[in-house]
């Protein structure tokens, strides 16, 4: 074989490999295109006002997603009340703060692990913890609490990737005015990664509103005809905390319930909330994506 | 300002930043306390599980029935179930998460990259309940029209929407990995009239083997914790087969379908749903510590 042979057949090789390659990308656009074509195909007719505002019902045609939708809204409020602080807090700490010594070591080496734990050992942890140990009951406030402590390692991380990212100079300028440790972060750290920060905790939002199976362990109900007490009360104090108490559901249970009944008109409905679910997942990842590349981008130290 | 008033200033300042400190790292220790939780919990409750069935019985026995009057605890018929999804996911998410990653670390243009990265992470963000609404609904249908024997509810089809789920995240630490080789490995290799593929195959990949088997164990590790789409896809019935084509129950499965129901706390069954917890922490532990000891490995080695 003359040496032009043998390159122009590696040549074809790669002009296969590099196919292959682009079709093995192609399999995963289009599994996605198929998922989301099939749902706004089944569920687009089931799209209407009164979807949003009807509560489920034993009749397909009239059940909607009132009560999952308030749900999640909910124990999202609560997740975030509880994931934000503590993750920025912690991520601070260990890049400002932690000297470097077994504790440190420990506290990482549990940020990693505790982010491969599968959600369903979370939601078994709330069981036995929140539900039952602390008698928080089957609520809201167990909900957000759980997922709180799931997404915990993706807010750390953000948080860190953030704050590392600035350049030592900025933190020596504040100290060299006579700032403290404290006063560097609070004026100059945390400002300048607000916008680093902030990604992560869309990420991880994003992750715990489609979290369907620690909810469910936790004991979330699949049919529910009530909206949980309001927060905002007409008489004074005007705010009320019951319904952080308050027995609720979440927009991936519904579509779970109505995706394991046998009936097609349910199927339908679970169509529909599915492409609420992945519009509304697929928006804040898809957020945060476009945050980081103009992060990227703009910020030049 | 008076000297002893600025002594007293500083020493306020000394002690709120000792404070902010403190709690700062107790922050940071939550991350200690929810494991020690999780360890606490799932061990609190299997101890008295196994207190009413030995360990010898949950590992050997081949029926899982914990919930009939004869109750068998068998978790090797979960397991079975965990096991025979977890291969058929691999079987799509490690050839398919690793082309992905060779072509976009060495072949891929630039724009295609800055594109495909970002599309494979929406991926990998899509709730899982919506991939087991469509392994149901949408894959086995489709499956049937090949095999009209199959199963509504299969390991199959479960199996294979799990292994594109995993694929985003196989791609994306293995691409990591290879991207980590450095340049003067490949300009040696071109130097020596290698084409790109083979640069791709014998070089890099090998370089970054350590990095590319961490991504392969931490998607079994996501494979077997799970959940939705086997406990919709795959039928929660336990079932003791490795033939992906029957329904079968996994770990994950089982949780949700007790928690679905309304076990009374301290029960026998109730409990099971801590020992099958634990031994799906088990599981996963170890994948993950293996996978994070090879990471770490290529990590360091450049």
């Amino acid at each position: 074989m003359s040496p032009t042979s043998e390159i122009r057949k590696r040549k074809r090789y790669e002009a296969i490999f590099a196919i292959i390659g682009l079709m093995a990308l192609m399999i995963g656009v289009l599994t996605f295109a198929a998922l989301f074509a099939d749902m706004a195909f089944k569920g687009m007719g089931r799209l209407d006002w009164d979807f949003f505002t009807s509560f489920p019902s034993r009749r397909a045609s009239q059940a909607g997603i009132l009560s999952a939708w308030v749900g999640s809204t909910l124990v999202m409020i609560v997740t975030a009340f509880f994931a934000v602080p503590l993750g920025v807090a912690a991520g601070v700490y260990l890049e400002e703060y932690a000297r470097k010594n077994w504790i440190t070591d420990l506290i990482e080496i549990n940020i990693t692990n505790l982010a491969g734990v599968p959600s369903i050992v979370y939601g078994l942890l709330a069981l036995g913890l929140f539900v039952y140990q602390f008698g928080l009951g089957q609520s809201i406030l167990s909900a957000g609490l759980t997922l709180a402590l799931l997404i915990l390692p993706v807010v750390i991380v953000a948080t860190r990737e953030a704050i590392r990212s600035i350049p030592q100079a900025i933190r020596e300028g504040s100290y060299a005015l006579g700032a403290t440790r404290w006063q560097t972060v609070r004026y100059h750290i945390l400002p300048y990664s607000s916008a680093g920060i902030l990604t992560g905790v869309i990420i991880g939002m994003a992750r715990a509103i489609g979290e369907t199976a620690p909810v469910i362990t936790i004991g979330a109900l699949t049919f529910i005809a009530f909206l949980p007490p309001s927060p905002v009360q007409a008489e004074p104090p005007f705010l009320s905390f019951e319904w952080v108490l308050s027995p609720f559901s979440v927009m991936p249970i519904q579509m779970f319930n109505w995706t394991s009944r046998p009936e097609a008109a349910f199927q339908v409905n679970a169509a529909a909330a599915g492409f609420v679910l992945v519009l509304m997942t697929l928006a804040m990842n898809g957020f945060a994506i476009w945050l980081r590349y103009r992060l990227r981008r703009n910020i030049k130290w | 300002m008076t000297r002893s008033g600025s002594l007293a200033a500083r020493r306020a300042r000394i002690l709120r930043e000792r404070a902010i400190e403190a709690v700062l790292f107790l922050a940071a220790l939550v991350s200690v306390f929810t494991t020690i939780g999780i360890v606490y919990i799932l061990v609190k409750e299997s101890v008295v599980f196994f207190r009413a069935v030995p360990i010898a019985d949950f590992l050997t026995d081949t029926q899982w029935t914990p919930l009939f009057d004869d109750a068998h605890f068998g978790i090797m018929v979960l397991l079975s179930g965990t096991l025979t999804s977890s291969l058929v996911a691999l079987f799509i998410a490690i050839p398919l998460g690793t082309i992905i990653a060779i072509y976009l670390s060495e072949f891929a243009p630039f724009k295609l990259r800055e594109i495909a990265k970002p599309f494979l992470e929406l991926l990998g963000g899509v709730p899982t309940i919506v991939y087991g609404y469509f392994a149901l609904l949408f894959v086995t249908p489709l499956l049937q029209r090949v095999y009209p024997d199959l199963p509504g509810f299969n390991l199959l089809s479960a199996g294979l929407v799990m292994g594109v789920m995993i694929i985003p995240y196989v791609a994306s630490i293995s691409e990591d990995a290879m991207r980590a080789v450095p340049m003067s490995l490949r300009e040696g290799s071109y130097a020596m009239g290698a084409t790109r593929l083979q640069t791709a195959l014998r070089v890099v990949f090998p370089a970054a083997f350590s990095g590319v088997a961490a991504a392969y164990i931490l998607g079994i590790s996501r494979a077997v914790g799970e959940t939705m789409i086997l406990a919709v896809a795959a039928g929660m019935q336990p079932n003791l087969t490795f033939n992906p084509l029957e329904p079968a129950a996994t770990i994950t499965a089982y949780i949700v379908q007790v928690a679905l129901g309304d076990l009374p706390h301290g029960s026998t069954g109730y409990q099971t749903i801590f020992a099958a917890g634990l031994s799906l922490m088990i599981i996963t532990l170890v994948f993950n510590i293996a996978g994070h000891a090879l990471r770490r490995r290529f990590r360091e080695s450049y």
